[in-house]
């Protein structure tokens, strides 16, 4: 080693002088740091944005503008043979219902003094649903003997009159609008202040059943929110037994071998493959091969469970792999065998981790759209389905494909509903996560 | 048997290169340093002992403010290089741990080739205007770790794909590239066979003659073949710092005289 | 019979086996438990199982089965002059299963003795009026050939049913004989039942399999009729994607090809570097404190539904690119387009890329940051030089999987991205993809036999194939990388 200048300590600094070298690192450094904030930023904001957008879009379905006047229901057109044979007044359409209640309104604003300018009679109804009616119609029919009496019925406000008292039609935008003038508005002003129109929470919004693309202020999530939860109990009815106990056979019982490793590949692979896929499975081997209906949660819940397994097989095996060896020993010490020491040591004390990958899977499962559009869950259904068993095999709708089905439709009012029924969504989701986190808490156990 | 190169070297004492005076390091909570003091001198190999868990590592590393990367650990009390605290507000621990190196318990090449491994540091804090100095650097360095006839025809192989000792010395080579007064080693062999075990060591012997070495070592017939001074932890503190014949030959201490007799360890 | 009660019967015979073999297993030792072989409920368990296992297996098989083999019978019955394709085949079939299941309807509900249903004729009753009243509705009249048809189908399946509930519920009794039998002390009940635990713990476990080849199966028979219907060259090569349903279709892939992958590649520019920096902060800066909260809210959009996506790229992220880019710029004036559909996938990607990340970042060992702090480096030289390097095939992996997600992602595309198939590069014009398109041909009402509809099932063995291999490679990256470490 003759030369010593490569390695002699550099000339003599101070180290609390920084010199230009390091300043210029420490602000490389600085800046880095301050692209992993942003980085962080940008996510955190993307989520609250996402969130304000859709509770901003959506909160208002939950609030619906009614219409409360006293109704003559007059016999003469009604029960035009008076002898209240629900049979016989059946022949009355909805046509039939609908001038009594333009004609009772007009009746009652005349009554309560409410000008109508600009509003002739036609437009007056058009102020009402078109849902109202139906409503009127079916309920005669249950109880014909209301026929002649005046009653005081609360009818929804037809879909514009309730965007006026959510902020989402105004006096300008019914200038362009056909479907509703200015003067209409007006006079929804003046009745709100008289009482007769008023807003209030919308429960039909969360029981009721879909309606058509022309009666957006009708429109309810029941008949999807029932779908889904059949649905639901299908997943849960298959894919936690069979996930289980293929998890256990893979776990504790499969020998190392090609047949093994064939499906623990499969397992890894299914969880991968994008849903649409399943939906397709679905239709040409439940739908085409099997004959089983379209649009039937059991279909929906079929597709659903073979998504599922992979990821409750995945989080039982952790679970099961969780539980220390020294328990199966114990068991087996004591002259259990192999498969008394699983199901009576080890599967109870993986239970939880099992329940809480299940919960997470059937979460994922709720909010799966894309192959229950394939097997045809998008149709427009408004009949509530039986009680299971049969009523797996009715047509229904499901909670992420009602929100897809109502951004199709041209009415605008549907994209209060789409992000009302999101809301709904995201609400039982954050539920079923807040059950899976309590569960982890409190059973969590640290070998 | 190593009496003879013990005495040997305690001859060369020089100026004082670091000055720790009532050094105290907290865990969280534990109290892991207990008011330590202990002057290190240039061009000495000094070396701490003690059992597991005394202290000694975490000691080591404040001297180049390694504790500074763990979130929970507080260090109080004052530590001068060359008169300077390393603690004070305007140091840069980027700066300070350019003129303190670190060798560590198990080789860390890093998964580059051995050239890019060696030319790391001298990259980082600029040392070389151009290829040819960087060429340079790293030639000289490996050639201080002993290590360049080993590998001088594949500087582009992998680090991570030499064996244990080669790994470990060119760990050194590394460090030594940065050009640093001072070089702390934790515990360098204790992953190494006794081949390679021997080869380290003679190194540190050789890199004496440059640098301020301290080394944190399991050993007590390392601290005794390799060291001229010696500090004995135990429990968090420092019981006895002296020439390393001395400590081994005629501890002042009754716990350095059970720990070097086995009695406590 | 309907088929809840042969279930119903077979599983009253399972539990009636379960008592009266514990029972018998019990006097055969007398009262002794220590006697038996094993504990009395084995026993009992054993004579339950072989009561209900076969007899289901059949059943299930049996359902499978028959309505190929009637299908097969009632086909030959129909003259080639009223179903000359297949489609109208299949048409002409559903109106037989039609007409059959309605006559059932309508003796079940008195409109018809089983008398009239069997004789019932075309000339004096208007079948199609009748089942209409009964709620059954038909697309036409009921010809001669049908009604013989529906005729003969009601009669196959009325045997089939007959001979299906005589034969489970006879093997379902043969089984109880058998087991209950062979129930004696001695007898090696558990180890029995293990056995076939363990049989039933390994059918569920080929269920992935079953999944599987029911995937590759179902698209590759489709895709094979489609292209007996139309050129696979053309599907792969062509560039132009034009339907209609009156035959004389395009149905070029590239465009589909292109939309996907040009909205994959902006959703990765979106997620990949949010995504990795966020990772990088949370593992190597954030304190315990912003950790805690900054890392459940990013992972929160991971959770949320791709639906949600969609309907936020519809209503919010599509105008606002509209209104503040697109039309400012002169690049278009659609609401969905590429950056829509992009951007929004990008941020359901965020999570995806920061949590695989953050997982490979840790992976790296300590001593590897030790040593380069050691010499001096500062953070983010160690990331840059040191971490990422070794991290690099694990994220190169992480990105990769994140590109099949993409790929495979429906409801954002079928919300955000358009429908227009086109091979542009202005990426606030609305494209489309292999995705939407499968959606596009397989809702509504669909004939099965056209080329149109069985495109999709080409498209979805493309997506298939394409998801896979990523996924295949992804993995493959990923477990070299973590074996590296191990």
């Amino acid at each position: 080693m003759t030369d010593a200048a490569a390695n002699t300590p550099r000339k003599k600094s101070s180290i609390y002088a920084t010199d230009a070298n390091t300043k210029k690192r420490n602000a490389r450094e600085a800046r880095f740091r301050a692209f992993g904030l942003t980085a962080i930023g940008i996510g955190i904001a993307a989520l609250v944005f996402l969130v304000v957008s859709i509770v901003g879009n959506g909160y208002n379905a939950f609030r619906q503008t009614y219409i409360t006047i006293p109704v003559e229901l007059a016999e003469q057109r009604l029960d035009p043979a008076g002898n209240r044979d629900p049979a016989e007044m059946a022949r009355v359409t909805t046509f039939g219902y609908a001038p009594l209640l333009a004609q009772a309104l007009q009746q009652h604003l005349q009554a309560e003094g409410i000008p109508m300018d600009g509003v002739n009679p036609r437009d007056l109804m058009a102020m009402i649903s078109q849902e109202a009616p139906a409503q009127v119609r079916a309920m005669v029919l249950a109880n014909p003997e209301i026929v002649g009496q005046t009653i005081t019925l609360e009818m929804l406000a037809g879909g514009r009159i309730d965007g006026y008292f959510k902020n989402r039609v105004t006096l300008e935008s019914a200038e362009r609008d056909s479907n509703v003038s200015p003067a209409q508005l007006m006079l929804a002003e003046a009745m709100a202040a008289a009482g007769i129109i008023d807003t209030r929470f919308n429960w039909r919004f969360i029981t009721g059943p879909d309606a058509s693309g022309q009666r957006p202020e009708a429109a309810g999530l029941g008949v999807a929110i029932l779908g889904s939860l059949y649905m639901m109990l299908v997943v849960l009815v298959l894919a936690l037994p069979i996930g289980v106990a293929a998890s256990i056979y893979l776990e504790e019982f499969a020998p190392q071998n090609r047949f093994t490793d064939i499906i623990e590949v499969n397992i890894s692979n299914l969880a991968a493959v994008p849903s649409i896929v399943f939906g397709i499975l679905g239709l040409a081997i439940f739908i085409n091969f099997a004959g089983l209906p379209q649009s039937a949660p059991i279909v929906g819940g079929l597709v659903l469970t073979l998504m599922t397994l992979p990821t409750i097989i995945i989080a039982t095996r952790a679970a099961l792999r969780a539980v220390p060896p020294s328990i199966r020993d114990a068991a087996l010490g004591l002259g259990a065998s192999k498969m008394q020491a699983v199901f009576h040591h080890v599967l109870p004390l993986a239970m939880p981790g099992i329940l809480t990958g299940t919960i997470i899977g059937l979460a994922q499962a709720l909010g799966e759209t894309a192959p229950l559009l394939l097997i045809g869950m998008v149709a427009f259904v408004r009949e509530f389905p039986d009680a299971p068993p049969e009523g797996l095999f009715d047509p229904t709708s499901a909670l992420p494909v009602q929100v897809f089905n109502w951004t199709q439709r041209s009415d605008p009012a549907f994209v209060e509903r789409a992000s009302g029924a999101t809301i709904v969504l995201l609400v039982f989701l954050v539920c079923m996560n807040l059950l899976a986190v309590m569960l982890r808490r409190r059973f969590e156990r640290r070998w | 048997m190593n009496d003879m190169r013990v005495v040997d070297r305690a001859v060369d004492a020089q100026d004082l290169k670091i000055d720790a005076k009532n050094v105290d390091v907290f865990y969280g909570t534990t109290h892991a340093i207990k008011g330590v003091n202990v002057e290190i001198q240039d061009k000495t190999v000094t070396a701490f002992i003690g059992p597991s868990g005394c202290g000694k590592s975490t000691f080591l590393r404040c001297l180049n403010r390694m504790n500074d990367t763990i979130d929970i650990c507080r260090v109080t009390g004052d530590i001068r290089l060359e008169g300077e605290d390393i603690y004070h507000a305007k140091v840069d621990p980027v700066q300070l741990r350019a003129k303190v190196g670190m060798v560590f318990q198990k080789p860390n090449p890093f998964p580059k080739s051995i050239y890019d491994n060696v030319a790391y540091g001298p990259r980082i804090h600029g040392l070389a205007g151009n290829k040819a100095d960087l060429d340079e650097i790293v030639e000289k360095s490996l050639k201080r770790a002993a290590l360049w006839n080993e590998v001088k025809d594949r500087l582009d192989a992998p680090g991570t794909g030499l064996s244990g000792g080669q790994q470990q010395r060119l760990c050194i080579a590394r460090a030594v590239a940065t050009g640093p007064e001072v070089l702390l080693m934790d515990e360098p062999c204790s992953a190494l066979d006794p081949i390679a075990t021997a080869q380290v060591e003679e190194l540190i012997d050789e890199l004496r003659s440059r640098f301020s070495v301290v080394i944190v070592t399991h050993s007590m017939q390392q601290a005794a073949r390799v060291s001229q001074k010696t500090a004995f932890f135990h429990l968090g503190e420092l019981v006895e710092y002296d020439d390393t014949t001395q400590i081994f030959t005629n501890p002042k201490d009754p716990r350095t005289e059970s720990y070097i007799t086995g009695r406590i360890g | 019979m309907p088929l809840i009660w042969i279930i119903a019967i077979v599983l009253a015979l399972g539990a009636i086996g379960y008592v009266l073999g514990r029972q018998r297993a019990m006097a055969s030792a007398g009262g002794d438990i220590r006697v038996l072989h094993s504990l009395p409920s084995y026993y009992g368990t054993n004579v339950s199982l072989f009561s209900i296992v076969p007899a289901l297996l059949v059943l299930v098989i049996w359902l499978m089965v028959q309505p190929q083999i009637i299908q097969r019978q009632v086909v030959e019955m129909i003259p080639d002059t009223v179903a000359t394709t297949s489609g109208e085949l299949s048409l002409v079939m559903s109106d037989v299963r039609r007409v059959a299941n309605g006559l059932d309807q309508a003796v079940d509900q008195g409109v018809l003795t089983a008398n009239e249903a069997g004789t019932i004729s075309t000339d004096e009753t208007n079948i199609r009026e009748t089942l209409g009243g009964i709620g059954v509705a038909l697309g036409r009249d009921v010809s001669a050939d049908v009604l013989q048809a529906a005729q003969r189908y009601r009669e196959l399946s009325g045997n089939g049913n007959l001979a299906m509930a005589g034969v489970v519920i006879v093997l379902s009794l043969l089984g109880f004989g058998y087991a209950y039998a062979r129930t004696q002390r001695d007898f090696r009940a558990r180890n029995t039942v293990e056995k076939a635990i363990m049989s039933i713990l390994i059918l569920a476990s080929t269920i992935a399999i079953l999944t599987t080849v029911g995937i590759v199966l179902s698209m590759v028979l489709e895709t094979m009729d489609f292209f007996e219907l139309y050129d696979w060259r053309e599907f792969f090569f062509g560039t132009e994607w034009i339907p209609s349903f009156e035959g004389g279709s395009d149905l070029g892939l590239l465009p589909l090809l292109w939309g996907t992958l040009y909205i994959t590649i902006v959703a990765l520019i979106v997620a990949v570097p949010v995504g990795l920096f966020s990772a990088i902060y949370l593992a190597e800066y954030a304190g315990p404190k912003l950790r805690s909260i900054a890392k459940p809210l990013i992972e929160v959009l991971a959770g949320i539904p791709t639906i949600v996506y969609g309907l936020f790229a519809l209503i919010t992220v599509g105008p606002m690119l509209r209104d503040y880019f697109a039309e400012p710029l002169g690049l278009g004036t659609s609401s969905s387009s590429v950056a829509t559909a992009g951007i929004v996938m990008g941020i359901m990607l965020i999570p995806f890329v920061s949590s695989l990340s953050d997982d490979i970042i840790n992976a790296v060992p300590q001593s590897l940051r030790d040593g380069s702090y050691g010499l001096g480096a500062t953070q983010s030289e160690t990331i840059k030089q040191v971490i990422l390097p070794a991290a690099l095939p694990g994220i190169v992996g992480a990105i990769l999987l994140a590109a099949s997600r993409a790929i495979g992602e429906t409801m954002i595309v079928v919300m955000g991205a358009g429908a227009a198939a086109r091979l542009s590069l202005n990426p606030f014009e609305a494209m489309t993809t292999v995705t939407v398109k499968i959606v596009g041909q397989l809702t509504g009402d669909t004939d099965f036999s056209s080329p149109e509809a069985l495109v999709a099932f080409a498209l979805g063995l493309t997506l298939f194939a394409l998801t896979l291999c990523l996924n295949v490679l992804a993995l493959y990256i990923v477990r070299k990388y973590r074996e590296q470490y191990e």
